[in-house]
């Protein structure tokens, strides 16, 4: 028997020895350093070449743009630049820039370094354009040439008006980057990244961290936080679990499940509502949604508000058009989302003579911005069951889906999710509403719709710079397209973040960005 | 046995330059390409042409294969455009995390599973015999992942004894016992399953043994019945236990991939993942290349073992 008691003995000590070990894990983070629980491992920091939300939260913090958005809004106001002229035709802007302001490498803030960014960006022949590619480049395929007037003015001279363009300044391919640190590091600058943001980049730890310091010179106040690092937690599950144990302090991304799980118990929950809009796609071309009364029949029978309540559990709200919310300026509040109601529905259908017609319904596993797709999608086809319509569902992987989709709808799908999430009002119905936009001249009119009125309402917003008359046009398509109906309006995401205890001052923005300036942690 | 080395090394080419292949043709097969991956909202046909222009990728996909076969020969594996870096530094250091995480639950399960093995067989329907089977059953039964996440809940969240992801601290980390603190999770759970099976066969293979005429020859001699497992019976029964620890070996490699989403471990599993996701060829070349070639050496190691330890496999 004794070699037994020996053996117990012998766990005994192990399992002591592992206890002790336990405070070690326990240990929380220092005050003044902020853990933020990230979705992804960043792929680059260099703002010009990222093109993810997980990513922006990052460069957002690194960088700052000539212009930037206004706390809680989406309107522009001064940045680097002090101020801006606009000529009267709407294609010369010229910016005053501020005094003073240095790279985190000690480099100055010139109108040299401005036109080099823009230069690198957007010019081939530039000697540091291969040190992209720069996929949202086009954001600025308007500007012709940038001009160093002085040391301190800077101006872009556009092909044409191009209302979008100072929101664009503001978003990230409108980040401006130290040049002196692209020519030291070429091609590797996105793991070396250096701007004049509040917080300097120290150290990248592939896979693990991404550590930023306090930048004491900062141009616009002192930073909250001595110190930010960002980790990479891909997994939901991990990441609430890593909240929960003390791991991180500030966590994006609250899965709808954990929301209740933060709200009190030493923590914080954050929400806001951002310039997202969730919807299907409905095929305006052939099949039963050519027909009008059909596509509207789909809008009254989706029980938008249980979506929103029961499958997002609260993190949206219902969706009324296809500009959302929170472009405040440009939002037509007059524009009611669809009610719920099958019992029109239903007649509109029998009107069209589309009772019982068979439906195909493209559904994504995932992707950006198209939050619970799979339980979205099935709850619609259950809407849509009971007025009468035979939804068949396709699920495919996001890639392999955008695939599918982005070619166009006609000959194999009657409607298709789709989300997207843009930094100007312009952007989604320019892109994706317009006849001049179907698959085949190179847009996301993936339905097919064409109305003439939208599209000279669309065209002369995009070219108008007073803000007044766009959100005028902007308010008269939003009540023609929500009664054509080429989409079904479903949902606007409300971004969400968890915080601990001892973080305050922290707020999200409209923008999706994470700005963590004015953020402390006691 | 150095010729038969060297024969099973050379064997290795030939297989890992299909798996290229392969890997290359699927992955060009499957819908959706990394310029639409990378510009997602904004894949405008125009914009995926200019992408793909500047990434190389408008170019035939024979010539893109002999290009990266080419930059292979001078152990370049190519640039991922997902992480823009060099892949071989990311599969390098990804490699290296996998290799830790597996080469514990390696040694967890081979320890274990052999100890279990051998407890359960010396007293076979006993009460520790039932006991363990049943637990060990349990284990095969259970999925790794959800395992994983239950460990994490209980030690991570509700004791805070452990750290519930990453491999270090992120402040204060990166001594010795910070790594076996963040092991200690992953590696259990990605070992209970492999540990179930080297048990189950080390439990059959040492009843067979036990069976045999020169154990009941020891115990004759009156030699003492550790002797009689541990000396004689285990070391014959061991013959037939090597491979199963080869093969788990591979298993383990391959299990990795769950469990190092689910603690969030940076190795080459996780990475695959995402590498496939992106579309990102290169990538996932790299890294199909490094684990099927350690699949492969895991397995001619434990052949080896086995020759070594009987001489007459090798024929």
């Amino acid at each position: 028997m004794r070699p037994t008691r020996n053996r117990t003995r012998r766990l005994a000590v192990c399992l002591a020895a592992l206890m002790a070990a336990a405070p070690l894990a326990e240990a929380q983070t220092p005050p003044g350093v902020l853990i933020v629980g990230q979705i992804a491992e960043p792929k680059s920091l260099d703002p010009h070449a990222v093109t993810a939300a997980n990513d922006f939260r990052i460069v957002m913090n690194v960088y700052d743009g000539l212009v930037r958005y206004k706390d809680g809004t989406l309107e522009v106001e001064p940045a680097l630049a002090e101020s801006w002229e606009v000529s009267e035709d709407g294609t010369d802007y010229t910016f005053d820039l501020r005094d003073g302001v240095t790279f985190h490498d000690g480099t100055p803030l010139d109108a040299e370094a401005v036109k080099f960014n823009f230069d690198r960006m957007l010019d081939e022949d530039n000697p540091y354009h291969d040190t992209g590619p720069f996929p949202l480049s086009f954001f600025f395929s308007t500007v012709e040439e940038v001009e160093v007037v002085d040391a301190d003015t800077v101006a872009f001279h556009l092909s044409e008006p191009y209302a979008p363009f100072l929101s664009n300044l503001a978003y990230t391919p409108g980040l401006i980057v130290s040049p002196a640190a692209v020519k030291e590091h070429g091609k590797d600058f996105g793991r070396h990244p250096v701007g004049t943001g509040p917080y300097r980049f120290e150290e990248w730890d592939a896979n693990a961290k991404v550590v930023l310091t306090r930048n004491e010179d900062y141009w616009d106040g002192t930073p909250g936080l001595d110190a930010v690092v960002f980790r990479p937690l891909t997994d939901a599950n991990t990441r609430v679990a890593e909240m929960l144990s003390g791991g991180i302090d500030l966590m994006v991304e609250v899965p709808p499940d954990n929301v209740a799980t933060f709200d009190g118990n030493g923590f914080e929950m954050h929400e806001q509502a951002g310039p997202h809009l969730w919807f299907l796609i409905l095929n305006t071309k052939d099949g039963p949604m050519a027909d009008k009364r059909v596509r509207q029949a789909v809008n009254y029978a989706i029980d938008k508000q249980s979506l929103v309540e029961n499958v997002l559990q609260g993190t949206a709200d219902v969706a009324a058009g296809p500009i959302p919310p929170a472009f405040a300026w440009a939002y037509n509040a007059d524009v009611a989302p669809y009610p719920f109601d099958p019992e029109k529905a239903a007649a509109l259908l029998k009107e069209a003579g589309a009772e019982g017609a068979e439906v195909t319904f493209y559904v994504t596993e995932g992707g950006s911005g198209m939050l619970d797709p799979i339980p979205m999608g099935a709850a619609i086809q259950a809407d849509l069951a009971k007025v009468g319509l035979d939804v068949k569902i396709e699920t495919y992987e996001w890639n392999t889906f955008l695939a599918e989709v982005n070619p166009g709808l006609e000959g194999k799908a009657d409607m298709a999710e789709m989300a997207w999430m843009t930094n100007d009002p312009d952007t989604l119905p320019y892109l994706a509403l317009r006849t001049g936009a179907w698959p085949d001249e190179g847009g996301f009119n993936s339905g097919y719709y064409s109305n003439p009125e939208v599209d000279k309402l669309l065209e002369a917003a995009r070219v108008s710079t007073d803000e007044a008359e766009r959100a005028k046009l902007y308010k008269e398509m939003q009540v023609i397209v929500h009664d054509d109906a080429p989409w079904a309006f479903v949902a606007n995401w409300k971004q969400n973040a968890a915080t601990a205890e001892s973080v305050s001052g922290f707020a999200l923005q409209p923008s999706f960005f994470l700005l963590l300036k004015d953020v402390t942690k006691g | 046995m150095l010729g038969y080395t060297i024969r099973r090394l050379l064997a290795l080419v030939p297989v890992l330059l299909g798996l290229t292949v392969i890997v290359f043709a699927i992955m060009a097969m499957i819908p959706g390409d990394p310029a639409t991956a990378i510009l997602g909202s904004y894949a405008t046909p125009e914009n995926v042409a200019r992408l793909n222009r500047e990434l190389g990728l408008d170019r035939p996909l024979v010539e893109q294969y002999f290009i990266w076969l080419g930059n292979l020969a001078h152990g370049d594996l190519g640039r991922s455009y997902s992480l823009n870096r060099p892949v071989l530094d990311e599969v390098l250091e990804r490699f290296s995390a996998t290799l830790v995480l597996a080469g514990a639950a390696l040694v967890l399960c081979t320890v274990f599973g052999l100890l279990i093995g051998i407890w359960t067989a010396a007293r076979q329907y006993g009460l520790v015999d039932r006991v363990l089977t049943f637990v060990v059953l349990v284990g095969i039964s259970i999925p790794s992942f959800w395992l994983g996440l239950l460990l994490i809940l209980l030690f991570a969240v509700r004791l805070r004894w452990l750290p519930a992801s990453g491999m270090q601290a992120i402040y204060g980390g990166g001594g010795l016992g910070d790594l076996a603190a963040h092991l200690v999770l992953p590696a259990t759970t990605l070992a209970v399953v492999a540990t179930g099976v080297i048990a189950r066969l080390t439990r059959s293979a040492m009843l067979e043994v036990l069976r045999q005429d020169f154990i009941r020859t020891a115990r004759a001699k009156g030699l003492g019945e550790g002797r009689v497992l541990y000396g004689h019976a285990f070391r014959a029964a061991l013959v037939a236990i090597i491979p199963v620890i080869g093969v788990q070996a591979g298993f383990v490699l391959g299990g990795a991939v769950y469990i190092e989403t689910v603690f969030q471990w940076p190795g080459v599993g996780g990475m695959l993942v995402t590498a496939i996701s992106t579309r990102d060829v290169l990538l996932v070349q790299g890294g199909v290349l490094v684990v099927a070639a350690s699949y492969v050496l895991f397995n001619l190691l434990a052949d080896l073992a086995q020759t070594w330890l009987d001489p007459r496999v090798q024929t």
